[in-house]
């Protein structure tokens, strides 16, 4: 399939060439193409292989040469993880029903506070707003696990541990999402500011009816990193009761068990590939028109 | 941030927030998450880095020790830092340009296609815990793939164990890392060139523009410095943050240490060992070495197309 799909795409990109741009050399076109082709195989060919071990049965898991297709396809895999998770003394609901609390409210929250924090940093100028559109550039420039001590003693202090919020409050500090809200309000024409403002809107009213709609693509994108974040959390040292405990540290309970699980762990692997790449395949143009306001001013 | 209004001289602190009340309001609550969970904790990490503290009792001071331990005492952290620069410096700059270049090339595609290449390339960085895949791939035994073909290809004889091999562990991290590199830099490279006004292509043809080489350097590169800068930097950041991969595929600690990097080194004092001291001088450094890369590579392209 994958070789199929190669040829596809050289093909096209050679007819679609030649009545583009001028200053384009054919050599160079094959040469670029194959190259994106190959490193193609490579970026998919690791999920073909996990899409394919889902449907396998355990005679061709474990069979040699191994095999990248599957020859006789069996949902085993999937109704072994479900006698698993039945099986287990916390009911798979409350694990579902943790991972969609947790992701559903870090969404929300990171959407509401970045996107009112980014409309005034976007439009105006006023005392500690340079400094602070400063400060969200650079805490870019480091990853959040060197405050990761720090962090859990202020999570302690504050009582959050062993709660869900303990995973939500910090991802609402991410700089990631205020950032790309911001770029893109910034290209916001003032005049509908203004419009609104003779209208006799204050900032929230502003806020809320002009700059939220406009700026939905923005919103949709950071919702779309946040979920990704949200979606794998494991709970990780924050999270000790087992009812607690999101879907994800479930999954990779199942999977640790060794070889025996292989299969299982093949059909976990799948869903938990499956929902953010369909999530993200749902919002693909949303994502690249924010991502094309994007960037650190020269 | 409402606290740095005193530094407006003569205005009063009174009139400012008059003026500016409504802004204040709507950037409080992510300004006070923000100092939470990011400033105070940059500030508390290198303050704890120069005490002693176990997490039970007080912490005491410990002046400069926690600093001279690491790099003068400590070997394994030695290792640590060769292997996190050996990362950064392959990592950090092959990931930036295959976003860059693929990003480039898919640009080139009618649009249907270039969602779907957009796709293939950006799936692996969002698959979360899919990287597992590869300890499959590289398993020890001869119903690894890569085992399997080296042994049908004759290459080898018997099945490699990849991960308990000190040569192999640092180049099969790397190669996990470029699988999973092209991120969210990636997309605003493709949104970035998608973005580039194409009246300028045209002029630039006028103006003797004679190959897409020079069409890049001169056209789209100095458009798309904003995403250029942005994309470093994600890019640098992921380049130094590498742990998860390592403590999974490798193992913790890997063979003779030779996945080791920073992040593992304070994920060994810091939620093994208890020394949080000792862990927060480890944070302290690596944080300022990825600062320090940062700047100095916004430095470097600011002069891209000049």
């Amino acid at each position: 399939m994958n070789d199929v799909m190669a040829k596809i795409n050289l093909k096209k990109l050679y007819s679609n060439k030649l009545k583009k741009r001028t200053n384009r050399n054919i050599a160079v076109d094959i040469i670029l193409a194959v190259l994106l082709g190959l490193f193609g195989l490579f970026s998919l060919w690791p999920l073909v292989l996990i899409t394919n071990n889902a449907f396998k049965p355990l005679n061709e898991i474990f069979l040699f040469p191994p095999r990248l297709f599957v020859h006789n396809p069996t949902l085993n895999n999937f109704r072994d993880l479900g006698v698993i998770m039945g099986n287990s003394w916390v009911p798979v609901s409350r694990y579902i029903f943790n991972t969609l609390f947790i992701t559903f409210l870090g969404t929300l929250g990171i959407v509401i506070v970045s996107s009112m924090a980014a409309y005034p940093l976007a439009k105006y100028t006023f005392p500690g707003s340079k400094v602070m559109s400063k400060l969200v550039v650079y805490a870019l420039m480091f990853n959040s696990t060197v405050t990761v001590i720090p962090n859990y003693i202020i999570i302690s202090r504050i009582g959050l541990v062993d709660t869900h919020w303990a995973l939500i409050l910090p991802a609402l500090s991410g700089t990631l999402g205020l950032f790309l809200m911001k770029n893109f309000i910034v290209q916001i024409p003032d005049s509908m500011l203004e419009a609104a403002k003779i209208d006799g809107a204050n900032e929230y009213k502003t806020y809320w009816t002009i700059i939220m709609p406009l700026s939905k693509p923005a919103w949709i994108t950071l919702i779309i990193f946040t979920f990704q974040g949200l979606w794998g959390a494991t709970g990780g040292t924050f999270i000790y009761t087992e009812k607690l405990k999101p879907l994800n540290f479930a999954l990779m309970q199942i999977i640790q068990a060794g070889i025996a699980r292989t299969g299982v762990a093949g059909a976990v692997a799948l869903l938990l590939l499956l929902v953010p790449i369909i999530v993200f395949i749902v919002s693909q143009s949303n994502v690249i028109e924010t991502m094309a306001s994007t960037g650190i001013k020269g | 941030m409402p606290g740095k209004t005193a530094s407006v001289s003569g205005t009063g602190l009174e009139k400012v927030w008059k003026e500016h009340k409504e802004k204040y309001i709507l950037i409080a609550p992510f300004a006070a998450l923000f100092i939470v969970f990011t400033v105070i904790p940059v500030f508390a990490s290198i303050g704890i880095s120069f005490t002693s503290f176990n997490m039970l009792e007080k912490p005491t001071f410990a002046g400069l020790s926690n600093y001279i331990n690491l790099s003068v005492f400590d070997e394994i952290f030695l290792i640590a830092i060769k292997n996190t620069l050996v990362f950064a410096i392959i990592t950090g700059p092959i990931s930036y340009l295959m976003c860059f270049g693929f990003a480039w090339i898919i640009n080139e595609f009618p649009p249907k296609i270039r969602a779907f290449m957009t796709l293939v390339f950006y799936a692996p960085s969002i698959s979360g815990g899919a990287f597992m895949i590869w300890k499959l791939i590289f398993s020890s035994d001869m119903y690894g793939y890569a085992n399997a073909w080296l042994m049908k290809l004759g290459i080898f004889s018997d099945p490699v164990l990849w991960f308990d091999t000190k040569t192999y562990v640092m180049p099969i991290l790397i190669i996990v890392q470029l699988w999973l590199s092209l991120g969210v830099s990636f997309l605003a490279f493709i949104a970035g060139f998608q973005n580039v006004d194409k009246n300028l292509y045209d002029a630039g043809l006028i103006d003797g523009i004679k190959n897409r080489w020079q069409e890049l350097w001169y056209i789209t590169l100095p458009y798309m410095k904003p995403q250029l800068l942005f994309g470093a930097v994600m890019q640098i950041t992921a380049s130094f943050s590498v742990s998860a991969i390592s403590i999974q595929l490798a193992g913790f600690p890997s063979v003779e240490y030779a996945g080791h990097t920073i992040l593992t080194h304070l994920h060994d004092y810091g939620t093994i060992r208890y020394e949080m001291g000792y862990a927060s001088t480890i944070a302290a450094i690596l944080f300022f070495i990825m600062l320090f890369a940062n700047i100095i590579v916004q430095k470097l392209l600011r002069r891209v197309g000049e």
